[in-house]
This record gives structure tokens, sequence and C-alpha cells, in this order.
């Protein structure tokens, strides 16, 4: 017997709400094996793992918490990844973005006005959209690849952060921790709860992700954008202009990016010090593959991978056991979802045995 | 006498078709054995499986009253049996002799091969120099290069996929002679065409498919070509109306001394185009492939620009620096040569694939896509234009060619453009539906329209052309009117006349 894989002439709809449960599934069958090899009550540590989190306040509002900015950098990045405009360096406009927010928040001379907030979202937004636009330039006019060029952008906006709250912007009252001194009240949002961290910044997440929907479903300049991204011939026999699926690719990734750093910063930080996001610029990256680039994916691939995080860190406390699972887990979860995705495009068929 | 090879019920499907569905036919030792069928028909699937470069799903093939196993390319020249395919593997960067040696497993000596590849190239009527660049060649020499590549290894069964589709009509002369010379020297050769003269006067027999099976086997020489032509395409078909036409006075679309450099290497620079098109009349662009057809599209349609903007008009405009987008505004529509993936997104609905050029069409208020406007337009063409098709829903690439091109040319003509440019109008069509489109561009231009196609089929040409224009080397000959030309004019203009240099290696 002999078996071939062929392209599906459409693509299966069927296999498309299948797959992320046949990933999910086969994770937690992969999962169980391991932990028993490890000598580990299986139902126990994915329930930690898993339900755990969930089950007090907190652990929701951290749960939404870490998955705002994270929901917010993959709308942005799913716009430029439709038209084949590959934004990598998220995380170091989130810097950029915080930076310029903490610039305003800090030294602007409005610091009890009701305008410092917005005035400090604006500058986190155009920080971000202005270090995308580096690359949006170079890749316009000359044709050097994005993917190169904000990467590395992202270790110089590392390296910019790091001089700014070691150097001119420590606070001088901080006994020499590499950190900025605390935002005014005004400068900050508005949390639901005393008593936990989750704040108003989480509206933001959710109006990007309605526009982000509008944007890309809905409007003549995204379908242009998803023209150009799986057939740039047809986009160019339309006439569609590419230099704009660019620009607006990465402006809009890096405007969202710099908007997730400020809400960071105004938010659970409260000041710019050297770590000021754990990675959420590449792990949006994934969001928006778990998402399928689509908006309301996105939502559930944030939410996913921001309850990894924590499922990670609750069986570090809990069981003891090291953080690095939650690696584990993501790394499995993707390998599972990118291969049973490959079967919404293609199928595996059996073929007669040839007469010899 | 035992047969050459001999094919014994192939099958092989593909998502959604069956390519051959129980295929027999055998071939004698110097037989010249012709596959017949309309594009589509099966005919390049079946001759891969021969070869070997895809597998059969059932069936077996017997090559001198062995079965062969499973086999790939290696195992097939090895028995003898070579293919020259109709799209060329050859590297252009390199010389002949080398593209040859590239293709020997022992070991060789280059300038060994080298005086082989000469000798067996004049022994055959085929001249070709071993130290030239390929890229340098024109598209008939490289046919020659691949030809002579196979017979460097003294085949027993030669397969040629379409060989005449990129030649001159002188060219195909010469081609005839070294098939007929090879034959004689006991050579058997698979033809593959739907050419149905060409296979008349060069094959001893003949197998005809339509829609992967076989319907028919027949001796060519004893068979009309009007009964060849039914077993091809299944049914009669209807004659076209060609009524006479009133030209505009003025012109709608305008080549004023267009030039080009192409921008890689392996483009043809275009020098010096003049050309014009009126309303009511057809006008086609003659040529053999490669020779500036795909810079002239591209620089007419606007997907590149030109250097002046004075060097492309329509209708009085000068439009050459425009983008494609905003020449579609002036009135211009065009239907390109690659419906998949240029003339439509494939993985897109029907319905989506009308918002890429007709978003003008009151698809769009305040930059949201009003869908419900787009599937009627896509529901309009498909009735208007007998489009076979799931509906509107309906993804591009699930439809046939002919039926995607029918699609795109109702969507271009919908926007009732004053100029429409067509690329290759016919390439990969069922004959039923190239009828069918060969009417609505004479429709259309006779209802004051510019209508003008670029082809390699002159046949295509030379049925609903009212002028014709022949490209060369991307030069561009003089008008010729229909009725005052002749098929071996143009075929002397396709070579280049003026280029004693060329001609001297076409003929």
């Amino acid at each position: 017997m002999r078996y071939k894989i062929e392209s599906r002439s459409e693509p299966s709809r069927r296999m498309a709400i299948a797959a992320p449960l046949v990933a999910t599934g086969a994770t937690l069958i992969i999962s169980t094996v391991f932990f028993l090899s490890l000598g580990l009550d299986p139902f126990l540590t994915l329930y930690t793992f898993f339900i755990h989190p969930l089950t007090s306040m907190n652990g929701v509002s951290e749960w939404l918490l870490k998955a705002s900015p994270l929901i917010l950098i993959a709308c942005g990045l799913a716009v430029g990844f439709r038209a084949n405009v590959w934004n990598i360096g998220a995380e170091g406009q989130l810097i950029i973005g915080a930076i310029s927010a903490a610039g305003i928040g800090l030294f602007s001379p409005w610091q009890d006005s009701i305008f410092l907030l917005p005035m400090m979202i604006i500058a986190g937004m155009l920080g971000g959209a202005l270090w995308a636009a580096i690359p949006a330039f170079l890749k316009d006019r000359m044709n050097t690849n994005e993917i190169l060029v904000t990467l590395m952008l992202t270790y110089v906006a590392g390296l910019l952060l790091s001089y700014l709250v070691h150097g001119p912007w420590r606070d001088p009252d901080g006994f020499n921790f590499p950190q900025t001194s605390l935002l005014p009240y005004a400068g900050t949002f508005e949390l639901f709860d005393y008593s936990y961290r989750l704040n108003t910044s989480i509206f933001f997440t959710i109006v990007a992700v309605v526009l982000t929907w509008i944007f890309m479903e809905r409007s003549l300049f995204g379908y242009k954008m998803s023209v150009g991204g799986v057939s740039p011939a047809a986009s160019k026999y339309a006439g569609f202009s590419a230099s704009a699926s660019i620009w607006v690719g990465l402006l809009i990734s890096g405007a969202t990016a710099g908007l997730a750093g400020m809400t960071e910063l105004a938010g659970p930080l409260g000041q710019l010090s050297s770590q000021i996001s754990p990675g959420y610029g590449f792990a949006a990256i994934i969001v928006a593959f778990i998402g399928r680039l689509h908006a309301f994916g996105i939502v559930l691939g944030g939410l996913l991978l921001s309850l990894l995080y924590l499922g990670g860190e609750t069986v570090q406390l809990i069981l003891g056991l090291p953080s690095s699972i939650a690696l584990i887990f993501q790394g499995m979860l993707l390998f599972f979802l990118l291969a049973s995705n490959f079967f919404i495009n293609f199928r595996i068929r059996k073929i007669g045995q040839r007469v010899s | 006498m035992t047969p050459r090879l001999e094919l014994r019920g192939i099958y092989k499907s593909y998502p959604g078709v069956i390519a051959n569905d129980n295929i027999s036919l055998s071939v004698l030792p110097g037989e010249i054995h012709a596959v017949l069928g309309e594009n589509g028909a099966g005919k390049s699937t079946l001759m891969k499986i021969i070869y070997g470069a895809s597998p059969a799903d059932q069936g077996e093939i017997v090559c001198d009253g062995e079965v062969l196993g499973e086999h790939g390319p290696a195992v097939s020249r090895q028995l003898g049996i070579e293919m020259v395919y109709q799209h060329f593997a050859l590297f252009e960067s390199i010389t002949v002799a080398e593209n040859i040696a590239l293709s020997i497993p022992e070991k060789f000596d280059l300038d060994e091969l080298s005086i082989k590849v000469r000798r067996v190239s004049e022994k055959y009527g085929l001249p070709i120099d071993p130290s030239r660049l390929v890229m340098s060649l024109s598209v008939g020499e490289r046919q020659r290069v691949e030809i002579v590549r196979c017979l460097l290894r003294n085949p027993k069964l030669l397969i040629l996929d379409e060989p005449t589709s990129v030649l001159t009509p002188q060219a195909v002369r010469i081609l005839f002679k070294t098939l007929r010379k090879l034959s004689d020297e006991g050579c058997s050769i698979l033809y593959i065409s739907h050419k149905l003269d060409e296979v008349r006067e060069l094959c001893h027999s003949a197998t005809v498919l339509r829609g992967g099976r076989v319907t028919g086997k027949a001796d060519p020489k004893q068979t009309t070509s009007i009964e060849l032509a039914r077993m091809m395409v299944g049914n009669e078909l209807p004659a076209m109306t060609i009524t006479p036409t009133e030209k505009t006075l003025a012109p709608l679309l305008r080549l004023d001394s267009l030039s080009y450099d192409p921008k890689d290497i392996v483009g043809t620079a275009l020098k010096n185009i003049n050309l014009e098109v009126f309303g009511g009349e057809i006008v086609g662009i003659a040529g053999i492939s490669g020779n500036g057809q795909k810079e002239l599209g591209s620089l007419v349609s606007g997907e590149q620009l030109a250097n002046k903007n004075s060097e492309i008009m329509i209708d009085g405009e000068s439009v050459g620096k425009l983008s494609a987008g905003v020449r579609r505004k002036r009135g211009f529509g065009f239907v390109p040569e690659e419906r998949l993936g240029r003339g439509a997104v494939p993985t897109h609905t029907l319905s989506e694939n009308t918002i890429l050029t007709a978003h003008d069409k009151g698809m769009v208020q305040r930059g949201i896509l009003k869908r419900d406007k787009a599937q009627e337009f896509a529901k309009n063409i498909i009735s208007r234009f007998s489009v076979k098709a799931n509906g509107p829903k309906a993804l591009a690439q699930s439809l046939s060619g002919g039926n995607l091109q029918k699609f795109i040319m109702g969507r271009e003509i919908e926007l009732s453009p004053k100029v429409l440019l067509v690329s290759q109008p016919t390439w990969g069509v069922d004959v039923g539906a190239a009828n069918y489109i060969w009417q609505t561009l004479i429709d259309l231009s006779r209802l004051g329209k510019a209508v003008l196609i670029i082809s390699e089929e002159l046949d295509e040409l030379f049925e609903i052309c009212d002028r014709l224009y022949v490209i060369a080397d991307g030069e561009l000959s003089h008008s010729l009117n229909r009725t005052e030309t002749s098929v071996e004019e143009v075929g002397l203009l396709m070579t280049g006349v003026k280029n004693s240099e060329r001609l001297k290696y076409a003929l």
C-alpha cells in the first residue's frame, strides 16, 4: 500500500476547525507521557498548569494583563504579515514606544494635567511607528530585507534603553538601580481594583482587535494588502501600490508595538527599567500565527500564550517544576498546530499498488 | 515485431481531476506516433508517466517486451527513452556544451564533447555552436540543444512535447526532416501535439485523447482533419461571424517610439515600437515567444512604467508614466496570459476576484468593501459569459483554464474599456471556449472598441484579426492587412529577416 500527500482542491473547512482541537489533544497526550516518565501525576500537573491559574481573581487579572500586550502587538503584526511585510522587530518598537512615553511622562511640564496620559499614548505610538519607519524607508527605497533591519534595530533599541536607565534618566534617589523614577499619577492607567494589577489600558486592545478586523476583512486597503501578500503579480496587475503596503504594514505594527510598550510602562511597571518586556514583541509573532493572522483568532492565541506563561510560573511555585516546562509546552503546541494546519490545504491519500 | 513501447491501462489522477483514464497504446520501432488532444486532454501527464518523471497510479509500461516497474528518468534514459519538454531545462549562463555535459553521468572531456555535439548536430541538420552561451540563443536554437542532447545518447524512443509551439513555420520544416531521418534509423518517436496539419504530415499513426481517455486511433494520412478534430473535440464547432468593421477616426491606443531596456539580462529590449489601434478593429501581434511580448504587455498595461509619458497614449492622452490602476480608470482593460496569480488570485473566490479590478464599480463605500455588490457583479459575469463555476463563491483555482479565462475577460469587458489588451487569449483553453472567446472579442471590437491581441498562435490571429504586426527581437514590423498577407510572409518576419545572421540559424 502506498500513500501520497496531495493538495486539496479547496481548503477544508472541517480541518480548519479541527486543527486547534487536534493540536490541543496531541499536546495533552504527549505531555501526559512526558509527566509520567518524570514520575509526576499528569492530571495534577495539567490541572496546576492550565486550570489552577484561573481559579482566583488575581489569576484572571494577571492572565488578561499578559494577554493584552500580546494581542495588541499581534494585531499590528498580522496586518503586515498578510501583505508579506515581515516585521520581526516589534520588541524594539515596543521599547522605543516605552522610552518615548516615559520621556513625556517624566520630563514634560504637564505633570498633573489630565492630558498627560493621552500625550504619552500618542508619544508611544509615534515612537514605535518612527522606529518601524526606518526599515520601511530602507525597504521602499533600497529594497533592503525588513526581517534583518527590524531585528537588528531591536538590539539598537535595547542598548538605547540600557544607556538611558543606566545613565541620564536614572533615578537619582534609586540606589543606583537601572531604572527611572516613578511616573506621576496622571501618567498611569486607572486600575479596576486596587487588589489587582489589571488596568484600563485593556480597552485599547479591544478597540485594536475590532479595528484590525474591520481593516483586514472589510476595507479595500486591507484587501489590497492581502492580495499583495498572496499574489504579488496580481497586485501589480491590478495597479495596487506595493510601497503603500510596506509603509502601512510597518507603521501600523510599529504603532501597536509602541502602544503596547506604553501600556506596560504606564500600567504594571510605573517606571522605565532595563527589563521593560519579557519578550512580548517576539511572542506576539507566535500569537499572530496561532491566530492564523485573523483578529479574533489572535485574541484566542494571545489568551492561550498568556496562560502558558502563567501556568509555567504556577507549576514552578506550587510543584517546584522548572519554568522551562512552559517553553516545552509552547514548543509542542506550536509544532502540533502548524502540523495540523498543514492538513487544511493538503491531505494524505492511499493509492493502489501498481501491478507488476 | 515487438513494440518498442506499450502502455496498458494507465490511470493517473490529481485532486479533482482524472488526468489519464485507462490509456493503452503501442509504438513500433521506427514509428512516429502522434498523441493528439486539446490542452488539458492528459497528453503531458501521459508522457511524464512514460518518462518516469511522475508515477502512474495504475497500469503498466512495457518497453521492448519487458515490463517496467517503478522507474525514474535516470532508468528511462538507460533504456534509451529521451524526452524534450515543452519548457526547456537549460542553464542560461553557461555554454551549450557545458549544459549537455551536465546531463552526462559518465566522465567527459569538454573539447571532445564539443566536437561530438557539432558532428551530431550537423548530421541531423540542426546546426548549433557548442561554445555559445545559452542566454544568447533564440528559443528555436534552445530547442535544438535539447534535441541534440537527446540524440547524443542514441535514443530508441524520443518523446517530443509540443515541439513546434516555439518555432517559425520554416524551422518546423527543418525539425520534421530531422525527425524523419531518425525514424528511418529505427528510432521511435512519440509526437505530442494539438496541431492537426503537422500530425497529418509527419506521423505514421495517431492516438487521440479527450478528457484523459483514448477517443480514437487513426492513420493520420488516411483521415481528414475534420474527422481528427471531431475525435479531439467531440462535437462540431459553430462558425464565427465576422462583420465588416467601421474604424474610429483617431486611434484609441497609440505607441509612439516605445523603447525599453530590461532590468534583468534574460529580458528582451524593445526598440522604437510604433503601433496604432483604432476603435472598431482587432489588431494582432504575432511572434515567437521571448521576442519582447512579455515586456510589451507589461509596458502597455502599466505594470512596468515607460520612460516617457508620451510613448503610450490611450484615447489621445499620454499615460506612459501612469500606474496600471490609473490606466484602467482611463479606459484600459487587460487580460494577461497568466490567469492564476496575475489575472486572478488563486485562493480568492470569484466574487473577491472581481474587486481586484472592478472595485470602482460601486463595491466600495468610504473605504469599506460592499461584498454583496461584488457578489452580484461576479454572478452577472458568470451568467453573461457562460462561465462554468460553482457560483460566485467558487475559488479561482477551482476553475478550468478556459472558464477562468472567460471570467477574467468578462470582468474586464464589464468595466467597459475603450482599449482591451488580451495576451494569449486561448492558451490552455479548449476549442469550445476558444471559439466563444474569439467571438466575444470580435463583438467587442464591432462596438467601436480597440482590441489588441498578443498571441503565439498564428491560426488564431489569422482567424480573428483585421490587421497584424509581427514582433521579432524587440522590434515591431510594419502593419499587415490580414487579407493581403500570408502565413509565409508572417513566418519570415517572425524570424526577423532584417537580421541576416539570425536568419541563417533560423532557417
